[in-house]
């Protein structure tokens, strides 16, 4: 090999790394996706309709698949508050001008519904054909799809009531959207490059500019809020939420009385979620012993409690009559405890 | 005060002389325990109690069962579990924050944490459509591109594949975007489990999807964006830049905390995008894409997008701006009794690493700078600490990070003035405890 050969060898090998190398690179580690595995996954619509497949639906047909699909969480109009925040409402016909809800210039918006909000009509295509409807996500066919968003888009009223949507003509409604104009990207928070460099944003310029002072900062503490009192209880006993030791307590919110309330309602949960009240009642026989039976039968038994979880656990026949109780070996000893307690102490 | 047990401390007082648990076992006419362990020491039951207090600690003199018996064997638990005693710390909800608990958040409860890992079981959880405990076996990572060009070769992997490759273990934290979005307006919720629990910080390990993507063929000049996919039934997605993912940050990980990702947090796979909001690291991570642009999906389209005073929604918000908050004691808590005290605490920041922390007690006013506990980790947890002497009357309690770009974390009302109150997501504001006399602590906005 002359020097120049030998000089050009190592020049390719110097460039190998970052031009060919890292492709294929890994013997043995994945393979190639074949062009059905990719359309099976691949459904994501962008904001230019790349993605998006061919088909169209009337709002007609879109109001029965509404109707049948979606309305027991959105409501029939898409108007329910009741699951999720509302679809339609908020915006109006001037709104399908300026392509600004005028309710954020204005602030009269009680609530951001997603036609409020969303300025890009492919969003919403994406994410209904993506995940919806809630317990069977994915079984909306593209068709499907064009019909219910149809039937939004005349509930929204940006188009009549016999339009039918397609791949053909979502352009032109994209170009009627009412909060088409409502985004801004000017802020310092994309971790990417910037609009001036062809990506998004400001470069990462913070918008607030705090100064780390450290005496004398200001003449008086300006208390903005507090807490006010229906929020303290209202996220249950803090003192249960905290170690019992340690340098700090959980502040006793609710008191004694109320924090053994929520802590029986839990075990009657416990109760129903293991099974047991299918067969006893609290104050009533139903196939087995009420609990007030039991109480009145093990009452001032020194080793009630170590009985009674034995027998839960191991199931038992002849006490109470002929009727079996099955084994439950299933529950946790602790819970156990917490359930033999609780009958004990009165089931309430 | 009157609840507080002050188990431990050393009182002539007789009543002081039963523990805390003793008292209870006493109050519910469960006296077995309590004969055993006296008869044990030889005494009688009632008599001889108070003249013991004077000697000294009960809990001292009389030696407990675990000191005079023997214990359980190992492998037990094989699977070991948390003491009995700690049963109160547990991811939470919030009341009224949501109605469908598939699309929901947990708070990690910071109140009793310590250092910067959280425990997985711990780690705070937010769904789009519910969680699934996904067959490894069956789980797949689509690579490919919004155009043929952007990509040599579309590629699938397994999870034996992905395990095989060239892998990296990074402590990061991780912050919903929403996290203290419901203090945005005004004071609502009482304790940091509720105010900042959407944050957790873990060891994670996986492969840089730089590597995957160039084992596919990237080309890096058209492929600006990338598309991250969840394989459950939302399918929820994220653009992300390119640049990131070509710094070597980004990564696909199936490690947390030594062991795999924990089913809440995307097992077998989840995407790690460091300093970004939590919305982005994509659980059971199904496809990458890439493209040219970015992609307006739903959750950066109509949810995750901050509502400015303009009326403008600032959208692809991502960057989790510098931020900390003091643990112990924050709100709902109730110090002891005036005396010494470690104020500690978490600050953090999307940007990189923390530099400082500043404590004040005074509400603002005055500030004094925190022991920072390292190694000082990018984009992760930094633990913060201060010596403080409580003297018994109303303080104000705030922390204030400052990151390794120099910027300072703002107050409520410099946020404020530039954004409102309806902006739900990125509150970074200084987070400030109230004490009062008697010792509780509660939740107060100081502007």
């Amino acid at each position: 090999m002359s020097r120049s050969c030998k000089s050009l060898f190592v020049f390719a090998l110097f460039l190998a790394p970052t031009v060919a190398l890292a492709f294929d690179h890994y013997a043995g580690v994945g393979r190639q996706a074949t062009p059905a595995e990719v359309k099976a996954w691949d459904i994501d619509v962008r904001p230019d309709f790349k993605g998006l497949p061919k088909g169209s639906g009337n709002v007609e047909r879109g109001q029965e698949l509404f109707e049948e699909k979606c309305a027991s969480c959105h409501g029939s109009f898409g108007e329910s508050n009741e699951v999720f925040t509302p679809l339609i409402g908020g915006t109006k016909p001037e709104d399908i001008k300026s392509g600004r809800v005028s309710g954020f210039l204005t602030g009269d918006i009680p609530q951001r519904t997603t036609f409020t909000k969303v300025a890009t009509i492919s969003t919403v295509w994406d994410y209904i054909y993506r995940a919806m409807p809630w317990t069977a996500p994915k079984s909306l066919k593209p068709d499907d799809v064009y019909a219910i968003l149809a039937y939004f888009l005349n509930l929204a009223e940006i188009v009549p009531g016999d339009f039918t949507l397609s791949d053909k003509n979502i352009a032109e409604v994209q170009a009627r959207m009412p909060n088409r104009n409502g985004m801004t990207t000017d802020h310092g928070m994309w971790p990417g490059p910037s609009a001036k460099k062809g990506g998004i944003g400001n470069g990462g310029v913070p918008d607030v500019k705090n100064v780390a002072c450290m005496k004398n900062c200001k003449p008086e503490v300006q208390i903005g809020s507090t807490l006010p009192e229906y929020a303290r209880t209202a996220h249950g006993e803090l003192a249960d939420q905290n170690r019992s030791f340690g340098p700090v307590r959980g502040t006793r919110t609710l008191g004694p009385e109320a924090a053994k309330k929520a802590a029986d309602a839990g075990t009657l949960e416990l109760a129903t979620k293991s099974g047991c009240m299918a067969c006893h009642g609290i104050k009533s026989k139903i196939v087995g012993p009420g609990y007030n039976e039991v109480v009145a039968r093990y009452q001032g038994q020194p080793d009630a409690e170590s009985r009674l979880v034995a027998k839960v656990k191991a199931g038992g026949q002849g006490v109470w009559g002929n009727v079996p109780m099955p084994p439950n070996a299933h529950l946790k000893d602790e819970d156990l405890t917490t359930l033999v307690k609780w009958i004990l102490a009165g089931s309430k | 005060m009157g609840d507080i047990k002050q188990a431990g401390r050393l009182r002539p007082a007789p009543e002081n002389f039963l523990s805390a648990e003793q008292i209870t076992a006493v109050g519910s006419g469960r006296r077995d325990f309590l004969r055993k362990s006296f008869l044990a020491a030889g005494a009688a039951l009632a008599a001889p109690l108070a003249a013991r207090a004077a000697d000294g600690d009960p809990d001292i003199l009389n030696l407990p069962p675990w000191a005079t018996s023997l214990g359980l064997p190992v492998a037990t638990n094989p699977y070991g579990m948390p003491s009995k005693y700690e049963s109160q710390l547990l991811r939470r909800e919030s009341p009224g924050l949501t109605r469908v608990g598939g699309a929901s958040v947990s708070f990690a409860p910071l109140q009793g944490l310590f250092g910067i890992i959280t425990p997985s079981g711990l780690h705070f959880e937010r769904h789009h459509q519910g969680w699934h405990d996904v067959d490894p076996a069956k789980h797949r990572l689509m690579i490919n591109g919004s155009d043929p060009a952007f990509l040599k070769k579309p590629k699938v992997y397994t999870m034996d594949e992905l395990m095989r490759l060239p892998s990296v273990s990074r402590i990061h934290f991780i912050e919903c975007g929403a996290n203290t979005g419901l203090e945005w307006g005004n004071v609502a919720v009482p304790t940091v489990q509720y105010t900042h629990g959407m944050l957790s910080c873990s060891e994670f390990t996986g492969v840089p999807l730089k590597l995957l993507l160039e084992d596919c063929g990237v080309d890096y000049k058209k492929a600006r964006y990338v598309l991250a996919e969840g394989g459950d039934g939302s399918a929820m997605t994220r653009t992300i830049p390119m640049e990131m993912v070509e710094s070597g940050e980004v990564f696909v990980a199936y490690g947390q905390n030594g062991e795999m990702l924990r089913p809440e947090n995307g097992y077998p796979l989840r995407l790690v995008v460091p300093g970004v909001q939590g919305v982005s690291w994509v659980k059971w991570l199904r496809r990458i894409e890439v493209g040219d642009q970015p992609y307006a999906t739903k959750d950066e389209a109509i949810h995750y997008i901050d509502l400015q005073p303009s009326g403008l929604h600032r959208q692809y918000t991502s960057i989790q701006e510098c931020k900390s908050v003091i643990t112990t004691p924050s709100g709902g808590q109730t110090l002891l009794s005036p005396g010494f005290f470690n104020v500690s605490g978490l600050a953090w920041s999307g940007r990189g690493r923390i530099k400082q922390v500043d404590v004040s007690f005074d509400g603002g006013i005055n500030w004094k700078t925190a022991r920072l506990e390292g190694p000082i980790q990018n984009k992760a947890l930094t633990r913060f600490n201060v010596d403080w002497v409580w003297d018994g009357k109303p303080a104000i309690l705030q922390s204030r990070a400052i990151d390794e770009t120099g910027y300072v974390q703002p107050t409520y009302g410099q946020l404020r003035k530039v954004r409102g109150t309806k902006s739900i997501y990125h509150n970074n504001a200084i987070q400030s405890w109230k004490i009062v006399e008697g010792g509780e602590v509660s939740n107060v906005q100081v502007l």
